[in-house]
């Protein structure tokens, strides 16, 4: 990344602050010299050790990092077993797969496009029949992967006032919530044929697209946000607020805006069975597409979708203390280890309050020692 | 099929070993041989200033700047050479010399007033003015019966930090 993006980026970043500051550690500094000589100034070996610390193994990529597949072909029979495996899942499965995926793309192309260009956009029926047919695309696309998805909770309700959360785990999070209801998704924009879909088809739903390193972007979509929540007839809105994918093991800082809205926030969360498949987009180093065919050539795709009880901001609590106790509920509920970062210092630099508030720390013991002599 | 440590073969690992004073079993070079793969994400064989600064715990630490004009650009051997201070079997006074060489970054075997000032600015950043540094500096060189003008050597050091309870022991996690 550019040095030169880094400052105009820490200053964007600072309009979403999640409390970072409270989780950094501050081992470096606890040990508060009690007398200030030479020794004590001289000795940087707990700024060091944490920076070594950091090098060595840090909690942060952790959360991006994909899991390899665990083989299991150890031995004279079992590999004939996985060799017959990889044949069935690439001779047979996919091929099937891909016809069901590309016949279910033809049907609803003649349906969905007939609809949405004839009918006018105040019709009824129309509406209607995209969420329809939306949710029937959704479901094609599980099926391409033989998708065992066990939804726990209470289907969503169209109804104004509420917004759907979740954690992040790949984009077919979305696809897999909105085979049951057709959500308005607030999502990051792609380029290919994702990007197609996304304002061909999903902005019918009321979908909203952003760009996370346009700032400008923001304001719009908290805009945009706001009058959707509103509307009776809008479709129920769901966001990640991770704004990031994260590997379905740890979740990475929530970001406010969906908490701030003053409606109730339904959690959903979704865990992951690894067994046969990895369903972590590592978008920087896979497109979607291959992401795509590395599900529709596994066994299947096994998922539990929890949809969790909505809640409601307490009286007191900031939209930021919200967001925490709606993630520490996701996270308990799907299993997933929480970390004090923000999913987009993927994308960014810390911003440089974090050095200056151990600086501080350490400016001000040395300060202190000062006085008293 | 297999294990992918056998990437790096006994040679190899003994080799790296060797060239850090034993102060990692095998298994943990292993294990830093993944970490090092993991923040190459250009995969160039070297680690660049800017791939270390895309770990935000790195990144955020008062002493990266500083860190980075000896880390920048290493490849494997290079980058274990480095760590051996914070490993538990290396001695006291190896990682008091790898402090002096944090201080000394031009290498001149001499740690100046100057040189101790530019890491308590890194430390202290806008919190203390450059007069209360110097200040403080002066007097606690002094206190320690040295004066501004004398520079530390590694001896020095020795004697200042060498008894201590310096704890700076990082462990490597081996999967």
């Amino acid at each position: 990344m550019a040095m030169a993006g880094l400052s105009s980026s820490s200053s964007e970043m600072d309009l979403d602050r999640p409390i970072l500051e409270d989780y950094i550690s501050t081992d470096s500094i606890q040990r508060i010299p009690q007398t200030l000589h030479l020794r004590e100034l001289l000795d940087i070996s707990p700024t060091l050790t944490e920076a070594a610390g950091a090098i060595i193994d840090d909690s942060f990529t952790r959360c991006f990092k994909s899991n390899p597949p665990e083989p299991w072909n150890w031995n004279v029979y079992l590999f004939p077993l996985w060799c017959l495996g990889v044949v069935v899942r690439y001779g047979i499965l996919f091929p099937l797969r891909l016809a069901v995926f590309i016949a279910g793309w033809i049907v609803f192309f003649l349906t969905f496009f007939p609809v949405h260009f004839l009918l006018p956009s105040s019709n009824k029926w129309r509406h209607k029949m995209e969420r329809i047919l939306v949710e029937m695309m959704c479901s094609v696309f599980v099926a391409s992967w033989t998708g065992v998805i066990k939804y726990h909770g209470p289907q969503p309700s169209m109804r104004p006032h509420q917004v759907f959360v979740a954690n992040h785990t790949s984009m077919i999070d979305f696809i897999i919530l909105e085979q049951t209801t057709a959500f308005a998704v607030i999502m990051q924009k792609h380029p290919g044929w994702v990007g197609f879909i996304q304002t061909a088809i999903l902005e019918s739903l009321g979908s909203i697209w952003f760009n996370r390193t346009e700032s400008k972007d923001r304001e719009v979509v908290a805009r945009k946000l706001r009058e959707h929540v509103q509307g009776p007839d809008n479709n129920p809105l769901l966001i990640f607020p991770e704004g990031t994918c994260v590997n379905n093991q740890y979740t990475v800082m929530f970001k406010k805006g969906a908490f701030e809205l003053g409606c109730a926030v339904c959690p959903v969360a979704i865990k992951y069975n690894k067994i046969f498949v990895d369903a972590f987009w590592n978008s920087k180093k896979q497109s979607f597409s291959m992401h795509l065919f590395r599900l529709m050539t596994s066994w299947a795709v096994v998922c539990d979708v929890w949809f969790l009880e909505p809640q409601y901001l307490k009286p007191g609590e900031t939209p930021i203390e919200f967001a925490e106790r709606v993630r520490d509920m996701i996270s308990v509920r799907a299993g997933l280890k929480k970390v004090p970062w923000d999913g987009y210092l993927k994308y960014f630099r810390p911003s440089p309050k974090l050095t200056e508030q151990k600086q501080k720390i350490f400016a001000d013991s040395v300060l202190r020692r000062l006085e008293e002599k | 099929m297999g294990n992918t440590s056998s990437m790096l073969t006994q040679y190899d690992i003994e080799e790296v070993q060797e060239h850090c004073n034993h102060a990692f079993s095998q298994q943990e070079i292993v294990s830093l041989y993944h970490r090092f793969c993991q923040l190459d994400r250009s995969g160039s064989g070297f680690i660049s200033a800017d791939e270390f600064l895309s770990v935000p715990e790195f990144a955020v630490n008062p002493l990266a700047e500083r860190l980075l004009r000896m880390l920048d650009g290493l490849n494997f051997k290079e980058f274990v050479a480095f760590l051996p201070a914070f490993s538990s079997r290396t001695s006291l006074q190896q990682k008091i010399e790898f402090i002096f060489k944090v201080y000394d970054l031009d290498c001149n075997g001499k740690v100046t007033f100057d040189d101790v000032l530019n890491v308590l600015r890194d430390l202290t950043g806008s919190f203390m003015s450059e007069q209360q540094r110097q200040e403080v500096l002066t007097r606690v060189l002094e206190e320690a019966g040295y004066t501004p003008d004398s520079s530390l050597t590694l001896p020095d050091f020795m004697k200042i930090l060498g008894n201590s309870d310096l704890k700076m022991e990082v462990e490597v996690p081996i999967d």
